[in-house]
């Protein structure tokens, strides 16, 4: 073991305990929601994971972007056994460590994973012309603006950089391991000296615009092989700051799926409680309230800030990659209205990272006067929501904006009766006469005797 | 009252002692909107074709609180909906058919949890299994056959509920050719009225949702946009007349183009 190798296990130790601090922190501000139960029916849940997070089926309904993704997301996954290979070696000093072992399969393991490397550099290509070429209108909606769209194009850059030293790096050593192992041992480089026969079915292409120099030839290697694996830990600990943790969170948060039909909305339990206390004969309207046994403080109904909302509205915003599927398909949206259910889901995250990092700072009961109500979403954004769906049908992680759209408008209603005059009026005739216009329930039936 | 307009209410049924098969919820629209009120006979006329014996509630219906509840009002809707399951238990109501995909949802999806169990179908779905069952035949299209038709999903039967295959396949039975807009069934668009909008001013934008839907309608340049829901009927007429296209396309509900087209 050399000063290289105790510099490698620094870093990585490092990188991984930043990184599990960072998980640590986004797991307890999800915590700040309302407790919610998703555990029932793990086969159910087992299978949509697989099928929309695994199998990526929701991604495919728009065919370009859903398979250039696959590439990328496959590419990555298989790609990554290798970073074993490349811990094992940056500990211990050992070079490819898997070669010698696997033999033959090694060589084929490596030019399959070149191939899915090409694959990912086009993947990205095709979303970098996406976005700065082609200049797709979702990419460019007001919530896009600044950080986000910078965080966009960071993301595809780095991914870049990642495939062109993974191939450099195996370029470089091609070309090195045709060398006799006599001249490389008399420039002191025997640790190439392995079993691979001939260059990769990728990075071959590159070897001609190296230099024929063995000792240039293996700093470049080293330069890759540092670049990469920095790269990679680097760019795992940016995903926490980043919409890139849905590579991680896209797993979970379809998991704990809503598995109801979209079109069944929560009963609210508070309400519950309440409207059958009014409905009871028996109830003496004028009885004290029997005192329970460890009876918690009434909660808010409906939702004002992040912590009114449930655990996973909360995951669901972590989980957000900010792709604008939902808001494309938003019919408010697209007549030109404020509401953007990305801008829902992108805010919802802002304000949760706002309290966390209060929390952080000033401890757990910390009020910073600030509300997700207001300070980041308005009211108008909430009223113009028709509640068709179709952003939830349209997110590829199942992620649902309109539970917090809904959780917030009865937060406006029920706490604030601030209602738009219109619907207040509807109230009123729901609750008098039966119906949202003014007519009689008396009259319900008066259509059997007309005739046309 | 005709034979084909025969609509018995729970109570004289009741007091005759009888039960019907199911009980037609008529809903709001269908009982006081002058374009609704014909689907809601359109309905009628295809239970008793069918020699259904059904009974509605008549003035003991009352709004199933969808409108407040997606307005954020719960208790509004869990008064109604309490206060409904209380006359629908009541009657001991086993099987719901509904016009309104609105009270169709509600009452599946939502009235279990507040002690309301219902089989609940759209009419859509109850006139394909009146066809299976062999109560009801189709003679064709009638007037409609060879026509143009592109069918408008509506949000609470199609992406909420799952139903879009009921719907498409009485259109199909009329010998007309069905067109899909390129946003339907779970990628349909909203007619506009939905979430309450039908009851309030839309907020600020460049276009009214119930015409772009139309425009979308429009391009598969249909002689009828058919529907299934009394709200999206009102959005997509409204949106036919703006576009000034009433004179050569008609807004219709899946029903009355079944009771049209079998003269009933």
């Amino acid at each position: 073991m050399g000063i290289s190798n105790i510099i490698f296990a620094v870093i990585f130790i490092a990188a991984v305990v930043f990184f599990a601090k960072n998980v640590g922190k986004i797991r307890r501000n999800i915590l700040l929601g309302r407790d919610e139960d998703r555990s029932d029916n793990p086969g159910e849940r087992w299978k949509t994971m697989a099928r929309v997070a695994l199998g990526q089926s929701k991604m495919t309904v728009r065919p370009i972007a859903g398979i250039m993704h696959i590439f990328v997301y496959v590419g990555f996954v298989i790609i990554n056994i290798e970073v074993l290979e490349i811990i094992i070696d940056g500990i211990f000093g050992t070079h490819r460590i898997f070669s010698s072992a696997l033999g033959d399969f090694y060589y084929f393991l490596i030019n399959f994973f070149e191939i899915l490397a090409l694959l990912v550099v086009l993947g990205v290509v095709v979303f970098l012309l996406r976005r700065l070429v082609m200049r797709i209108q979702r990419f460019y909606k007001p919530e896009m603006k600044g950080w986000p769209t910078t965080d966009a194009l960071n993301i595809l850059w780095i991914e870049l950089v990642l495939m062109a030293a993974f191939l450099t790096m195996n370029a470089a050593d091609s070309v090195l391991l045709q060398a006799s192992a006599d001249q490389l041992a008399s420039l002191g480089l025997e640790k190439y000296t392995s079993d691979l026969q001939g260059g990769f079915v990728a990075s071959q292409f590159l070897t001609g615009m190296l230099p024929q120099d063995l000792t240039t030839l293996a700093a470049i290697e080293r330069t890759a092989w540092w670049l990469h694996i920095v790269g990679i830990l680097a760019f795992l600990n940016y995903l926490p700051y980043s919409k890139h943790f849905h590579i991680i969170l896209a797993f979970p948060n379809t998991y704990y799926s809503d598995l109801e039909e979209q079109g069944k909305f929560t009963n609210d339990d508070k309400v519950k409680k309440e409207v059958e206390l009014m409905m009871d004969p028996n109830a003496d309207p004028f009885a004290a309230p029997a005192p329970e046994e460890g009876a918690e403080e009434p909660g808010t109904f409906g939702a004002k800030d992040v912590q009114d909302l449930t655990w996973k509205n909360l995951m669901d915003a972590y989980s957000c990659t900010e792709c604008g599927r939902c808001t494309s398909e938003c019919p408010a949206n697209q007549t030109g209205k404020l509401l953007s259910p990305r801008k829902i889901m992108m805010d919802t995250r802002d304000r949760l990272v706002e309290v966390g990092k209060g929390i952080d700072k000033n401890g757990k009961d910390h009020k910073d006067g600030k509300a997700l109500l207001n300070d980041y979403i308005t009211p108008e954004e909430l009223w113009a929501c028709t509640t068709c769906n179709a952003c939830v049908e349209a997110c590829p992680v199942n992620i649902n904006p309109l539970s917090i759209i809904m959780e917030m408008r009865r937060y406006l209603i029920m706490e604030e009766s601030a209602a738009p005059s219109e619907l207040a009026g509807m109230f009123t005739n729901v609750e008098n006469n039966g119906a949202p216009w003014q007519f009689a329930q008396a009259d319900r039936l008066k259509w059997a005797e007309e005739t046309d | 009252m005709s034979e084909a307009m025969k609509v018995p209410t729970m109570a004289e049924m009741n007091a005759k002692g009888e039960t019907p098969e199911v009980l037609f919820w008529v809903g709001c629209a269908g009982s006081f909107d002058d374009r609704a009120k014909k689907i809601t006979k359109a309905i009628v006329k295809i239970l008793n074709k069918a020699g259904v014996k059904f009974a509605v509630l008549g003035t003991e219906e009352s709004c199933t609180g969808d409108p407040a509840k997606r307005a954020g009002n719960e208790f509004i809707f869990q008064m109604q909906a309490m206060a409904n399951i209380q006359v629908l238990n009541g009657y001991e109501v086993k099987k719901i058919v509904t016009g309104c995909p609105h009270c169709f949802n509600t009452m599946k999806n939502e009235y279990p949890d507040l002690g309301g169990s219902y089989d609940v179908v759209h009419h859509t779905q109850f006139i394909n299994s009146l066809i299976k069952d062999g109560r009801l035949q189709l003679e064709g299209g009638g007037t409609f056959k060879g026509k143009r038709i592109t069918f408008h999903d509506p949000c609470y039967l199609g992406r909420a509920n799952g139903v879009f295959e009921a719907p498409r396949g009485l259109i199909e039975k009329l010998d007309v050719e069905l067109s899909e807009m390129k946003r339907c069934k779970e990628r349909g668009m909203c007619c506009g009225a939905g979430g309450a909008q039908m009851f309030k001013e839309a907020e600020k934008g460049n276009k009214e949702v119930n015409i772009e839907r139309t425009e979308q309608a429009l391009e598969t340049e249909p002689d009828v946009i058919a529907t299934g829901c009394p709200f999206c009927n009102t959005m997509m007429t409204d949106g036919v007349k703006n576009k000034e296209r009433e004179d050569n396309v008609q807004v219709y509900d899946v029903a009355e183009l079944i009771a049209t087209a079998e003269d009933l």
